[in-house]
């Protein structure tokens, strides 16, 4: 086994050696390289963590500005609403006071028409009355040869039209 | 066992106050795995705020040794991250080169980590920091390490004692884990290749039925290697994080 039967020559130069080598391994590469490497972990980490944080407070913000404008939203919408209500009961009262002159005016013109339809009618009754009354005095003058009077004829052709 | 033999490349009379200090294969692995760890660091360099894949693998690294110093020794463990990760990068790209084919290329790695004399000397450096941490922390009362807190005076009389030999072992033992399953890994491959050539060299017959067999092995024990070179690496950061929670947090 070289390693025990080189010892007396060897074990000075292979401390020597280890020394120099571990040692500036340990200055260059341990002291010097591996904390900048690890700030760099360390600086990242933070970075995350930074962004993470800010994200959530731009989240934050964000939820509160939807709460506000959702707020403000309803009030619009209420106040909208409230708009729309009024407008639409104005919209019928006025509808309603509309139509009921339009009634009345309709009404009255169906009165008016009513009274000259019966007017029209009596009218035409008396005529009719009259006509009758003619014939029936003609009718009774040539058939019978009896002569009747106006007012006879007309109070038997009354009284006939009533038994009708 | 060739391949664990040391042989001076530079300077093999460099001698300071009568030590020989000759800048051997296994100083010329060192350098090499320190260079190429130095390389794989310069990914992380780049510091970039969305990482590359390189960057992100040198990261993970250092995360991974941040992580293990935090659980084992808590918010004081990281000012031991530069140690700790220096100690298992080197180990575990010295492991890692060790395994290389690059004797395809004629170039034969040596794997230092398979020397006692260096394995040695890195437990001997976690535990001197152990010590020294102890020592700096909790002065003398560091010595209550030795009584597990709760023990009934008679009991600490004989446990004391057997807690000392066990600390005193540590340094032993986290060196030679290291260096033996190295040179046991090397040593299982090199036996196995000798079993593939010797096979084949005996005739067609022993190169079936021994050598495709063993090159088979060897081909999985490969795979086991890269996993013991990593996880040797793992298990020396551990235990040397373990033992600097010992001190940094007395019971």
């Amino acid at each position: 086994m070289p390693q025990i039967a080189q010892l007396p020559e060897i074990w000075s130069s292979q401390l020597f050696w280890l020394l120099v080598i571990f040692g500036l391994v340990y200055f260059v590469i341990g002291r010097g390289m591996v904390p900048k490497v690890m700030d760099t972990v360390g600086l990242r980490d933070k970075q995350i963590a930074d962004d993470l944080a800010a994200a959530q407070a731009a989240r934050d913000a964000a939820d509160e500005a939807e709460e506000a404008w959702r707020k403000r939203e309803n009030a619009n919408r209420e106040a909208a609403q409230a708009l729309v209500a009024e407008a639409k009961n104005k919209a019928q009262a006025a509808t309603e006071s509309k139509l009921a002159q339009v009634q009345a005016a309709i009404d009255t013109r169906l009165e008016e028409a009513e009274a000259r339809i019966d007017a029209s009618r009596a009218e035409a009754a008396a005529e009719i009355e009259t006509v009758a009354a003619e014939a029936a005095q003609d009718i009774a003058a040539r058939l019978a040869g009896i002569k009747v009077t106006k007012t006879d004829a007309r109070s038997a052709v009354k009284k006939a039209m009533v038994h009708g | 066992m060739h391949q664990f033999t040391i042989e001076p490349w530079l300077g093999a009379n460099w001698d300071v106050a009568g030590y020989n200090i000759a800048f051997t294969n296994s100083a010329a692995w060192m350098l090499i795995t320190a260079v190429v760890l130095w390389i794989f660091m310069l990914g992380g360099m780049r510091r970039q705020l969305v990482p590359g894949r390189w960057q992100m693998m040198v990261e993970t690294f250092t995360g991974f040794i941040d992580d293990m110093l935090e659980a084992n020794i808590g918010k004081g463990g990281r000012k031991y991250v530069p140690y700790i990760f220096s100690l298992f990068m080197f180990i575990l790209f010295a492991n890692l080169l060790g395994l290389m084919p690059l004797g395809v290329v004629g170039l034969h790695p040596f794997t230092f980590t398979s020397h006692f004399t260096i394995t040695g000397v890195l437990a001997i450096m976690s535990f001197l920091i152990v010590l020294t941490v102890g020592f700096w922390k909790h002065g003398l009362h560091f010595f209550s390490l030795f009584v597990p807190s709760g023990t009934p005076l008679i009991m600490a009389i004989f446990i004391a004692p057997i807690e000392f030999i066990s600390f005193m072992f540590r340094p032993f033992s986290l060196g030679l884990r290291l260096f033996v399953a190295m040179m046991a890994g090397h040593v299982l491959l090199e036996v196995l290749s000798s079993f593939v050539i010797d096979g084949w060299n005996a005739g067609a017959g022993f190169g079936l039925l021994v050598g495709v067999p063993s090159f088979v092995l060897m081909v999985a024990i490969c795979a086991l290697e890269i996993l013991v070179a990593g996880i040797q690496a793992y298990v020396f950061a551990l235990l040397s994080s373990l033992y600097i929670n010992d001190a940094e947090n007395l019971h």
